[in-house]
């Protein structure tokens, strides 16, 4: 229900993060000072309603007690309880709140123990906030559980999942598979800023940055199909962020 | 039979003696069973008492014990036919036996008697009922005098029905003089066995120190700060010789990473000071010179770029030092490399295009691996980006795979500017720019990476000319595992 709203959602604001102003529940469980500051502002002006812990046993009682569309949680906290304690105590409660790590733990091995324990995202420190907003709101699209839905559909854009087919208008647009594959992610989190690594991990199962602009040529390509015939584009850059699809048009 | 295991009894003490000495000193001298060397001659010692306990004891049981079997064979069958003569004859046919017997024994040596119940004598060659002789027990050592000579008997007593009582037996003096014999000798084996075992404990102490002394000398002359020093290998090829090479395996792959480490904080010290100047001076240039708010704005947002420039750097860097620690072992698994191959091409294949390169493939359908997929994905990922960011406008780049049955080679060639033959093996340490990479973007940390990943396979990473241009070729060598657990793509193809 709340992502139609979403998909049909037409308030055109380059800050686009909350299209239909209507804010999420999310808890920072940080102790940085300064990071916790920096992300409990930029997620309010996004219009979300954010709660902060700085210590983990205030996250937990916090995390546990309360009711949250997200929870952004260190690894490292103090008070005894890190942040892998308190994923694991919820995840035992049966708390399927969509979780993004934010740590300066950056090995491989520590984003696969994360992930392990029940997180749903893994963001290293230090991160752009553009980021760590795609990938929250991201999660929380993540965690309403969409169902097995047969098709996408933002504006006049189409896409069967069935007959892996796309049509603008009416009019049918031929993708190759990856190309199938990077709208339909983009289309899943229509109304959302997608990062250039989110693609990369979520299209092409990348888990690091390559050194040329490899996204960009195939989100061009891509564009060139599906927007340059028609009057309106739905694939917009995000300066310093990434790409967004929407529709303008009511 | 009953009475044997009460004979052996005795004589079990006495061996044991010779092994409580090293065991016994401890106490007096703890520290000295602090030594390892003297705990494995204590071993020793202790493993060569009990086989020479174990070997007296099966001499006792096969000779003096032979002797006391058949002695208590020929009673039983002697008492055995007593019994028959009283069952057909009655007391007098057994009197009658007794007698024939005593007077048919040429050797002396046996003893009858036959009482009747109130004790009194029968028949026999003893004058009465031995007091010693319980009328409960079966068998008895009996000691009897015999012509004035003290002897020794052995004797079975068996109660008739009727209440008389039969005492069968037989003169084993000479058989006690040889179990003396027997017991003496052993005694003396047992002081040699001591002696043999202390000696040998020795040897064996002396044999371990000395081995030892090889690796403790240049653990120590590592300890003291000089890493250059090996562990000396006999040439013998036995244990100390393979543990040897173990230890100097570690060695080497110690100073390895040592000298990692020395270059990483080298570069850190150079290569990073140029863009945290770079962002500091953006910085400082904007908050005294900016004229505008834009201004302002557009040097806080290049200092950011430079800044996350920095961290891509340090990533890449903890990545490589992350890898050549070997941490990422246990995430190997079995995959196939084909695939990967060709959703590279797709990855690649829009920035290729976009640049007029044609960017070709040729691997086969298959290609089993065991090793970290992520890892492999980037080495190759790395290659590729390298081969189209070198390469002109017009120009190929072929990444091309092989399975040549103990190995993968997978090479990635281009027709750029290439590496200049002298720059090719400091290619691949970490910050090394070519001329002719000064004008593009990256840290030089690329090729460092790949190696580091090459190698963590058991692989390695080599560069040659392609005339013109360069040719990258990854080596990655087929474990068992791949080979025995195929992807499970491939198995259910």
């Amino acid at each position: 229900m709340r992502r139609n709203e979403r998909l049909g959602a037409t308030q055109a604001s380059e800050k686009s993060e909350n299209i239909e102003g209507e804010g999420m529940r999310i808890l920072v469980v940080e102790d940085d000072k300064d990071v916790a500051g920096f992300v409990v502002k930029g997620l309010r002006e996004s219009g979300h309603v954010v709660e902060h812990a700085d210590n983990g046993r205030d996250g937990l009682f916090l995390a546990a007690s309360e009711p949250f569309d997200a929870i952004i949680l260190d690894r490292m906290l103090p008070g005894g309880i890190d942040g892998l304690r308190i994923l694991e105590t919820l995840r035992s409660q049966r708390n399927t709140v969509p979780v993004l790590f934010l740590s300066a733990l950056g090995q491989v091995d520590d984003r696969v123990l994360g992930l392990k324990a029940g997180g749903d995202d893994y963001l290293t420190k230090p991160f752009a906030f553009a980021e760590l907003l795609a990938r929250v709101e991201a999660l929380t699209r993540r965690g309403k559980g969409e169902g097995p839905a047969t098709k996408l559909i933002v504006g006049d854009l189409e896409m069967d999942l069935l007959s892996r087919s796309v049509r603008r208008s009416g009019q049918k647009i031929d993708l190759q598979p990856r190309e199938f594959l990077l709208l339909e992610y983009l289309m899943r989190h229509a109304g959302q800023v997608v990062t250039r690594t989110m693609l990369l991990e979520g299209v092409w199962d990348y888990h690091f940055d390559p050194q040329t602009n490899v996204i960009d040529v195939h989100v061009s390509r891509l564009r060139q199909k599906v927007d340059k015939p028609f009057p309106t584009a739905l694939i917009h850059t995000v300066r310093n962020a990434g790409y967004m699809l929407r529709s303008d048009a009511p | 039979m009953e009475g044997h295991a009460a004979e052996l009894g005795p004589t079990g003490p006495p061996p044991r003696t010779e092994v409580s000495p090293p065991s016994a000193r401890g106490p007096v001298h703890p520290r000295f069973l602090h030594s390892a060397a003297l705990r494995f001659a204590a071993i020793y010692a202790l493993v060569f008492g009990i086989s020479a306990l174990a070997l007296a004891l099966f001499l006792w049981w096969e000779t003096a014990g032979v002797l006391d079997r058949e002695t208590d064979q020929t009673i039983t069958a002697d008492v055995q036919s007593l019994i028959e003569r009283w069952n057909q004859g009655g007391v007098p046919a057994l009197i009658l036996t007794i007698d024939n017997r005593l007077a048919e024994n040429v050797d002396d040596n046996a003893i009858y008697l036959l009482v009747d119940p109130a004790l009194e004598r029968i028949a026999g060659n003893l004058a009465s009922w031995p007091d010693s002789i319980p009328l409960d027990r079966t068998w008895s050592e009996l000691p009897i005098e015999r012509a004035g000579i003290r002897s020794l008997a052995r004797v079975r007593r068996y109660t008739f029905p009727d209440g008389l009582h039969l005492l069968v037996g037989r003169d084993v003096q000479v058989r006690a003089e040889l179990r003396n014999l027997l017991t003496t000798a052993l005694l003396w084996a047992l002081l040699v066995v001591v002696i043999l075992g202390l000696a040998g404990a020795i040897i064996v102490r002396g044999l371990f120190r000395r081995a030892l002394a090889n690796v403790s000398t240049t653990a120590a002359a590592i300890s003291a700060g000089d890493l250059s020093q090996r562990v000396r290998i006999t040439g013998r090829g036995d244990e100390f010789d393979r543990l040897s090479e173990t230890i100097n395996e570690m060695l080497e792959r110690i100073s390895r990473l040592m000298d990692g480490v020395r270059q990483v904080s080298n570069a850190i010290a150079h290569d990073l000071r140029t863009p945290i100047t770079r962002a500091r001076t953006r910085l400082e240039d904007a908050a005294l010179h900016a004229k505008s708010e834009a201004d302002l704005q557009a040097a806080i947002e290049r200092a950011i770029a430079d800044l996350d420039g920095i961290v891509a750097v340090f990533q890449a860097l903890l990545r490589i030092a992350e890898i050549e620690a070997g941490a990422r072992r246990s995430a190997f698994a079995a995959f196939d490399v084909a695939p990967l191959l060709a959703d590279l091409v797709d990855l690649y294949s829009a920035v290729a295009e976009e640049r007029g390169i044609s960017f070709l493939l040729e691997s086969p359908e298959q290609l089993p691996f065991f090793g970290d997929r992520e890892l492999i994905q980037q080495a190759i990922a790395n290659l590729v980006d390298n081969a189209l960011k070198f390469s002109p406008p017009g120009g190929m780049v072929r990444l091309s795979a092989e399975n040549t049955g103990r190995t993968i080679v997978i090479s990635v060639a281009d027709r750029g500017p290439g590496i200049p033959a002298d720059d090719r093996s400091r290619a691949m340490e970490r910050f090394f720019r070519g001329e002719a990479a000064r004008n593009t973007p990256g840290a030089g940390l690329g090729l460092a990476l790949v190696q580091a990943i090459a190698q963590l396979h058991a692989g390695g990473l080599s560069l040659t000319d392609n005339i013109p241009g360069l040719k990258a070729v990854l080596r990655l060598p087929v474990t068992v595992e791949a080979v025995h657990r195929p992807p499970a793509a491939a198995a259910s193809a």
